[in-house]
């Protein structure tokens, strides 16, 4: 099967720091995985260089066996891959509704289009709305997405992500911030969203990480260390090294 | 988080009633302004009504298509009366064409023709124009204003030099008879194509195109990350506006029947700016409301005062500095407690803080004119009229009688400002209640 | 021909400098607040008007100093009753609010002093051709100003490096938010330097008065210039803004100095002479003519090839 991800040989350095040193990663595709390591391991930089964000130095990066190296945000989207953000990222002057649907018009073939009436687009009108209320923000639809509370500007964030039906969906810390309750319904949205979907999300809560992820890539350096099952890495000496920064052997 | 568990069906329903309501609203309202087009010249009958009018039309146009960059997109533009200007230049000489009969053109038409001129050059400059945003797509648009500027002084053929070009509306051929020799006849020429750009810039603002125009606005990066190129969606907004800029330039040569380099220079733009700014960037009203209080000021000032601009300068930083959403905006703010009629309690305080307001203004007015008196040295008789009354410039009375004037007013607006918004808040409050 | 390019480059550099000045003022506030303070130009031009009134009360010298003391500190106020308050709204609308002061200013200066120019003369003292070469005088007014913005330009350059006060500035630059955290009165520091940088504008305009003239539009016409080499030289950096200062100035004054049409130019390049009717009116004009547009030309050059400028690394 052609893998949703792939990277191979991926370096990034900025000025004569080296972040990314080599990741060499494969996501197949219908699974959920995390990417996890210590601060400053470059797991936002990866995901900066997968989305387009950031140019790679040097390697390729393919998605579901097309090569998007190079290629600029809008158009990796287009391909199939959405993200989110680990800073909040929306559109605070538009309302939550329309938040939603400007993730959605692409994806419908409205593009660019000045023939369309977006009122009578009844197609945006039912995604936008049915992914309002998977979030349970139908009741916030005409408020200003600037207004809303942080937990409900994290579910929107997710669901500017998901609105346009990408099969690939890369979230970067989406309960970061988040109190015991809200994470456990975050995870609820994202368990649901992403069924069937190709799943890459960054994060720090672990309870989360084994709760949700089929397979964990764990990120040191710039480097993989390790990529398996969340039970192997649980039991993986390298990974508790690099966590607990005691070779296994001594403790 | 209990409203959310209410029957979705019935609130989908509810829904869609508003939409069909909204709609409804919508034509009416674009029904309403066309009956009112049409009757304003037989309401209004004073001398000067139906060149300001028109004057105000034009300005409609121009101002709209200026809030499709900065309102609508966040573009602040330097200098979008280049399009204006270029747009009129193509109208006008293809109604010297149409006259000679080398061009099949009607004159009802001609606003196309600047339209596609603005179009066009939006095209071509759009391209560097709109690589970035913010700061640099300012000093860039300002940069194509002083390009097209120094640029008339060498295509004298083009541009007409110091003269412009001039042309007569009256030598191009007929369509279905229509003739444009008559003031009120080009009236509802302009208020036509007024009314037909107003719509289809309302139209475009409700486009895939035009709301992602909004998301650029908000979040370049974001848009970007659902599959939209946020330079693609700044160049067809500035195409768009350039267009409709250029309708108001073909609109403005038809009426004026000539075109000088000044149509598109800073001056130009900057009036534009002040007008949108004034009304309100923030809804589609703004640059309507705006564009009509400032031509009607502009023309009433500029009969009695020489500085003329120094007063439109200083209300457009009193509205950047204090009510930064404009005319629309504050109307705007009214509508919760205009629903729970409740706007009846506001007339006192925001009386009181308008005499204090009217005091101060007097004042300062007053101070601003006899010094334009003095030193414009045109008043060798050292007596100036203001308010109605004979000012002599060299006794020291009236300066002091103004500069209290000045002093009293602003004494007063610090006391009953904070007591008009307080009102406000009061009425609001109490509609929020309701 | 050695008298025009010895000429031109004296000329250019003396030009050149006065952008600087200009332009190193607007950089310093851009690269510390975000703000393209639009009324830079108008500060330069009350510089002249106040220099200009203040040198027939008590001579250029004291002028020399006291007007660009009360421009700067006209401008801390305009900073901090006006821009403060239109901070939180973003950088459009601070600005928009700057253009709303440029276009007062503009207004008031000619209520105050009115429509004509004013005969805002060189100093008697530097009235007087430095030395001849070729034929021509170079007066010494011009090497007067050369060496204020030269001093005006280490002075910058020693504070900005040897004092604390610069080395918070230059941090400012990079990490406005760091800067705070460390403690520094970060709202009174923009205050200061967007007083400094106004105040660095009236010492242009106090020496550049008497040469190009003190009259209303004074500030549109050396405006854009300065705008477009902000933007060349790259938004927020010092060295780009010295760079595209002297690189600008030099090229308009070159320009201006030949006298030749721009069909010459391209004849002597091998083009042939223009056939048609529309194509005559860009033939017969002389490369002076062409002067005031290359400035912008070179902006749009710059920025299909380079986006951020010469040296801008900012992406605002």
């Amino acid at each position: 099967m052609t893998p949703a991800i792939e990277l191979s040989g991926v370096f990034k350095a900025f000025g004569n720091t080296s972040i990314i040193r080599g990741v060499n990663l494969t996501i197949e595709p219908g699974t959920r995985q995390a990417l996890i390591g210590p601060n400053g391991a470059g797991k936002s930089t990866l995901f900066n260089l997968i989305t387009g964000k950031y140019p790679v130095s040097s390697g390729r990066i393919r998605l579901k066996g097309q090569d998007v190296t190079g290629l600029r945000p809008s158009e990796i989207n287009r391909r199939g891959l959405s993200r989110s953000f680990q800073v909040t990222n929306i559109f605070p002057r538009m309302s939550v509704f329309e938040n939603i649907r400007c993730g959605v018009l692409w994806s419908l073939g409205y593009r660019y289009s000045f023939r369309h009436r977006v009122d009578a687009a009844h197609d945006a009108t039912e995604r936008t709305e049915k992914v309002l209320e998977q979030l349970n923000l139908a009741a916030r639809r005409h408020v200003p997405a600037g207004v809303l509370s942080y937990a409900e500007q994290r579910a929107l964030e997710i669901g500017i992500t998901i609105a346009g039906g990408a099969d690939v969906i890369l979230l970067d810390e989406p309960t970061a911030g988040m109190s015991h309750s809200e994470t456990e319904h975050v995870v609820q949205l994202i368990r649901e969203v992403t069924q069937g979907k190709t799943l890459l999300m960054v994060e720090h809560d672990m309870s989360v990480v084994f709760d949700l992820a089929d397979r964990i890539a764990v990120l040191v350096y710039g480097e993989v260390i390790a990529h398996d099952t969340p039970e192997r890495i649980r039991a993986d000496p390298r990974v508790q090294e690099a966590y607990l920064g005691v070779p296994q052997g001594v403790a | 988080m209990k409203a959310a568990d209410a029957p979705t069906a019935a609130r989908r329903l509810a829904v869609a009633d508003v939409g069909r309501a909204g709609v409804l609203r919508g034509y009416g309202v674009w029904l309403t302004a066309a009956v009112v087009l049409i009757v304003l010249p037989w309401v209004v009958r004073t001398g000067a009504a139906v060149p300001i009018m028109n004057q105000m039309g034009i300005a409609i146009v121009f101002a709209l298509s200026f809030n499709m960059l900065l309102g609508q997109g966040g573009m602040l533009s330097f200098g979008h009366a280049v399009y204006f200007g270029l747009g009129g230049f193509l109208a006008a000489h293809a109604l010297n064409l149409a006259g000679r009969g080398t061009l099949y053109l009607p004159v009802p038409l001609l606003p196309l023709v600047g339209g596609l001129g603005g179009l066009a050059f939006a095209a071509l400059f759009g391209t560097f124009s709109t690589s970035r945003a913010g700061t640099v797509f300012s000093m860039v648009s300002l940069a194509v204003a002083e390009l097209m500027a120094a640029s008339s002084l060498i295509f004298d053929r083009f541009f007409g030099g110091e003269e412009g070009i001039t042309t007569n509306r009256a030598k191009a051929p007929l369509l279905l008879g229509l003739e444009f020799t008559r003031d009120r006849q080009v009236y509802y020429l302009i208020a036509f194509w007024v009314l037909l750009a107003a719509i289809a810039m309302y139209a475009f603002s409700r486009t895939p195109i035009g709301r992602m125009a909004n998301a650029v606005r908000d979040n370049p990066e974001r848009a970007e990350f659902v599959g939209y190129s946020q330079r693609w969606v700044r160049y067809i907004s500035f195409c768009a506006a350039g267009f409709f800029a250029g309708i108001a330039g073909g609109l403005f040569a038809l009426n004026y029947e000539i075109l000088t380099a000044e149509n598109m220079g800073l001056n130009a733009s900057g009036v534009v700016l002040l007008m949108t700014f004034i009304g309100g960037i923030g809804s589609f009203v703004g640059p309507i409301l705006g564009a009509i209080v400032f031509t009607f000021l502009q023309s009433m000032l500029s009969d009695y005062t020489g500085i003329w601009l120094l007063y439109l300068g200083i209300l457009f930083l009193a509205t950047v500095l204090f009510v930064p959403i404009g005319m629309a905006g504050v109307l705007m703010l009214h509508a919760p407690a205009w629903r729970a009629r409740r706007v009846g309690r506001l007339a006192g305080p925001y009386l009181v803080a308008g005499v204090c307001g009217l005091v101060a203004a007097v004042g300062v007015i007053g101070l601003l004119e006899m010094l334009h008196a003095l030193v414009a040295a045109d008043t060798p008789s050292g007596v100036r009229r203001l308010f109605w009354t004979a000012v002599s410039l060299r006794s020291v009375l009236p300066w002091l009688v103004f500069t209290g004037l000045a002093a009293a007013g602003a004494l007063g607006l610090r006391w009953a400002g904070p007591r008009a918004a307080a009102a406000f808040a009061d009425a609001n409050r109490a509609g929020a209640g309701r | 021909m050695e008298q025009i390019v010895l000429f031109s480059i004296l000329n250019g550099l003396v030009f050149g400098m006065l952008l600087f000045m200009l332009s190193s003022g607007l950089t310093l506030i851009f690269g510390m607040m975000g703000v393209l303070n639009f009324a830079h130009a108008s500060f330069y031009m009350l510089g002249a008007y106040f220099a200009y009134t203040l040198a027939s009360r008590v001579g250029f010298w004291p002028a020399l100093v006291l007007a660009p003391v009360l421009v700067g500190l006209l401008g801390a106020l305009v900073e901090r009753h006006g821009l403060r308050r239109v901070h939180r709204f973003g950088h459009v609308a601070e600005l928009i609010f700057t253009f709303g002061v440029a276009i007062v200013i503009e207004e008031l200066v000619q209520l105050v002093w009115g429509r004509p120019a004013k005969s805002y003369q060189v100093p008697a003292a530097l009235d007087f051709p430095l030395f001849h070469l070729f034929g021509s005088a170079f007066p010494a007014y011009k090497a007067f100003m050369l060496l204020v913005s030269v001093a005006i330009f280490v002075f910058i350059f020693a504070i900005l490096t040897r004092t604390r006060a610069g080395l918070i500035i230059q941090a400012s630059l990079t990490h406005p938010g760091m800067v705070a955290m460390l403690g520094h009165n970060v709202p009174r520091v923009f205050m200061i330097v967007f007083g400094i940088g106004c105040a660095l504008a009236a010492v242009a305009g106090v020496i550049a008065g008497p040469v190009l003239g003190t009259f209303p539009g004074m500030a549109q016409v050396l405006g854009s210039v300065v705008f477009v080499v902000v933007v060349v030289g790259g938004l927020g950096s010092l060295s780009g803004a010295f760079v595209a200062s002297l690189l600008i100035g030099t090229l308009q004054t070159f320009a201006v100095a030949l006298n030749v049409s721009v069909g010459n130019v391209l004849m002597a390049v091998g083009v042939p002479a223009a056939a048609s009717a529309a194509l005559h009116d860009v033939w017969k004009v002389t490369v002076a003519q062409v002067a005031p547009i290359l400035p912008y030309l070179l902006l749009v050059l710059v920025l299909m090839i380079r986006p951020t400028g010469l040296f801008g690394t900012r992406e605002t």
